[in-house]
C-alpha cells in the first residue's frame, strides 16, 4: 500500500512543514556552534551576528506554528499524521529554547570582553568540547526525525548523560579556577551558566529524539528512564 | 488476515457478541468470519471502504437480510442477557427488531402524523392505552430532543418537518418500543452540518439508555461520536479497538493508512 495520501496537497503541506524543522534545526545548530566559537576566540562581530540570527529562528517557530494549525484545521489529521504534526510542534519548541541558549551564549561572550576579561587562562577548549557534544547530538536528533529513524533516537537518548558528565568535569575545573584566583569568579560565574546552556541543548536534543520515537511508534517514552527505553518502544 | 481485536483492559458489560459471523449473498461472500462485541450504553462505530461489509454486518443485527433471496447466515450474534443467538432461524426476526431497532440514511418517517409515526411501533405491539401512549410518545420525542419543536403539532404530517427534525422523529420511533441496540446505517449522510451536530448530540445522549452500534462514510463522525471503533475491508475485521487508540495508534497499517487517507 502506498505511503502517499490520496490528496497529494497534503503530502506536500507534510513533507513542507517536516524540511522547515529541518532548516530551523539545521539553523539553530550553526547558532550553538557559531556562538560557542565566539566565546572561545572573543569575537565580539561573531557573537553580534548569533544574537542578530536568533530572530530568524524566533520567525521559524512562528511561521511553523501558523502552517500546523492551517493543517490540523483544514485536514483534520489522525494517527500518524497527528502525532507527526505533535512531534513537529513539540520539536520546534524545544529548538527555539537551543536558540535561546546560543544567543544566552552570545550575549555571555559580549559581557565578557565588555568586562575586560580577554581570553586569558579560561577552559574554553574544554567548553568547545562540550558544545561539539551537545551540537552532534542535534544533528543526530534531526537525522532521525530527518529519516524517523528509532534507533538513532534512541542512541541519542541514551548519549545524552555523557553531555552531563561532561558539564560536571567543566564545573569542576571552573570551580578550581576560582578557588586558585579569586579574580576570575565573576567570569567563571558566566562560564558555569554557559555550560549549563549547552548541558541544556543536549537535553532538548533528547526531547526531540524522544519526539521522533512518538511519532514513529506513538509510545511516549518522556521520563523513561535509559534502561527501560528498549522495552517500551518495542 | 487475522482480525486485531483489542478488547478495553476493563471491558464494560457486554450487549451482543458476534461470533465468527459470515453472510453470503447468494454465492458471494459478503462477511468472513467476523469477530465483534457490543458493550453496553456504549457506541460502537463501524468504518471501511465502501463495499467493505460494514452495512451487511449492522443489517445482520436486526435481521434486514431475511427476504434477500439466496442469503446465507453462519455463525452466531448472540444477545445478552440471554444469550439468543439472533440469527437462529428459529428466532422470530419481529422479536429481535423488537429489541434491536434500526435508523436510515434518509429519515424515513411514515407518511402519517408525528405522534402516528412514534406511537406506530408501541401500537404494533398492541399497546391501545391512550395515557400509555401519550406518556411513551412524549418520552420517546424528549429523548431524541424534538419534543420542544413537536409538542405543538403533534398532528401534522411527519413530512412537513425538516430533514434533521425528520431524523430524530425517526430516532424518536426508534427509541419509543425501548429497544436494547439501536442500529444506525449512515444516519447523518443526507442533513448538513448543524443537523448532523445535533444528530451527533444525541447519539452521545441516548447511549446512557442504549447501546449504538453505528455506521458512518465520515470518519471524523466515528472518532467524535464512538467509543469502539471497527475498521473492516473486503468482508473482514481488520481491526477493531477503542476509539482513542484507533485514531491516535491504530495496530494496522492498513487501517493507519484509511483513517489517515493514504488507501487506494
Amino acid at each position: 500500500m502506498s505511503d502517499k495520501h490520496l490528496s497529494t496537497q497534503f503530502d506536500a503541506e507534510l513533507s513542507s512543514i517536516s524540511t522547515r524543522v529541518l532548516e530551523m534545526g539545521g539553523l539553530v545548530e550553526q547558532q550553538v556552534a557559531a556562538a560557542v566559537d565566539a566565546l572561545a576566540t572573543f569575537s565580539e562581530a561573531q557573537a553580534t551576528q548569533v544574537i542578530r540570527n536568533e530572530e530568524r529562528v524566533n520567525q521559524l517557530e512562528i511561521e511553523i506554528d501558523r502552517d500546523l494549525s492551517n493543517i490540523i484545521a483544514r485536514r483534520q489529521p489522525t494517527a500518524r499524521d497527528l502525532r507527526l504534526l505533535i512531534g513537529v510542534s513539540k520539536t520546534i519548541g524545544n529548538l527555539e529554547r537551543v536558540g535561546d541558549e546560543a544567543a544566552r551564549i552570545a550575549r555571555t561572550t559580549h559581557r565578557l570582553i565588555a568586562s575586560g576579561t580577554h581570553g586569558r587562562h579560561f577552559p574554553t577548549t574544554a567548553m568547545v568540547v562540550e558544545a561539539n557534544m551537545a551540537n552532534a547530538s542535534l544533528r543526530r536528533s534531526l537525522d532521525a526525525f530527518a529519516r524517523l529513524d528509532v534507533n538513532l533516537a534512541m542512541q541519542v537518548i541514551r548519549s545524552d548523560n555523557e553531555i552531563d558528565a561532561e558539564f560536571d568535569g567543566l564545573l569542576r575545573k571552573l570551580v578550581t579556577y576560582m578557588m586558585e584566583d579569586p579574580r576570575t569568579i565573576s567570569a567563571s560565574i558566566d562560564l558555569v551558566f554557559v555550560a549549563k546552556a549547552l548541558e541544556r541543548v543536549g537535553d532538548h536534543a533528547k526531547n526531540l529524539a524522544e519526539q521522533v520515537i512518538y511519532i514513529v511508534k506513538g509510545t511516549d517514552v518522556r521520563h523513561t528512564p535509559p534502561d527501560g527505553l528498549e522495552s517500551a518502544v518495542s | 488476515m487475522p482480525s486485531i481485536i483489542t478488547l478495553p483492559q476493563n471491558p464494560p458489560p457486554m450487549k451482543a457478541e458476534a461470533k465468527n459471523l459470515s453472510f453470503f449473498y447468494g454465492d458471494f461472500k459478503a462477511l468472513k468470519g467476523v469477530n465483534m462485541p457490543v458493550y453496553e450504553n456504549k457506541v460502537t462505530a463501524l468504518i471501511g471502504p465502501s463495499g467493505c461489509g460494514k452495512s451487511t454486518l449492522l443489517r445482520c443485527f436486526n435481521r434486514m437480510h431475511d427476504l434477500y433471496p439466496g442469503h446465507r447466515y453462519d455463525g452466531a450474534i448472540n444477545l445478552m442477557p440471554d444469550g439468543v443467538d439472533i440469527l437462529h432461524k428459529d428466532v422470530d426476526p419481529i422479536e429481535v427488531r423488537m429489541r434491536i431497532s434500526m435508523v436510515f440514511q434518509k429519515p424515513n418517517p411514515f407518511p402519517k402524523s408525528i405522534f402516528e409515526n412514534v406511537a406506530y411501533g408501541l401500537k404494533v405491539r398492541g399497546e391501545k392505552n391512550r395515557s400509555v401512549l401519550d406518556d411513551k410518545v412524549e418520552a420517546a420525542l424528549k429523548g431524541a430532543a424534538l419534543w420542544n419543536e413537536a409538542k405543538d403539532r403533534l398532528n401534522e404530517l411527519a413530512v412537513n418537518l425538516s430533514g434533521g427534525q425528520q431524523q430524530r422523529l425517526c430516532i424518536a420511533r426508534a427509541l419509543a418500543t425501548e429497544p436494547e441496540i439501536i442500529l444506525f446505517d449512515e444516519p447523518t449522510s443526507a442533513l448538513d452540518p448543524i443537523a448532523t451536530g445535533s444528530i451527533e448530540e444525541l447519539i452521545g445522549e441516548i447511549k446512557h439508555k442504549v447501546s449504538v452500534l453505528i455506521v458512518t462514510h465520515n470518519m471524523q463522525q466515528a472518532a467524535r461520536v464512538s467509543d469502539y471503533t471497527a475498521y473492516m475491508y473486503l468482508g473482514e475485521m481488520m481491526e477493531y479497538g477503542e476509539t482513542n487508540d484507533i485514531f491516535m495508534k491504530p495496530k494496522r497499517k492498513e487501517t493507519e493508512d484509511y483513517i489517515t487517507g493514504r488507501f487506494g
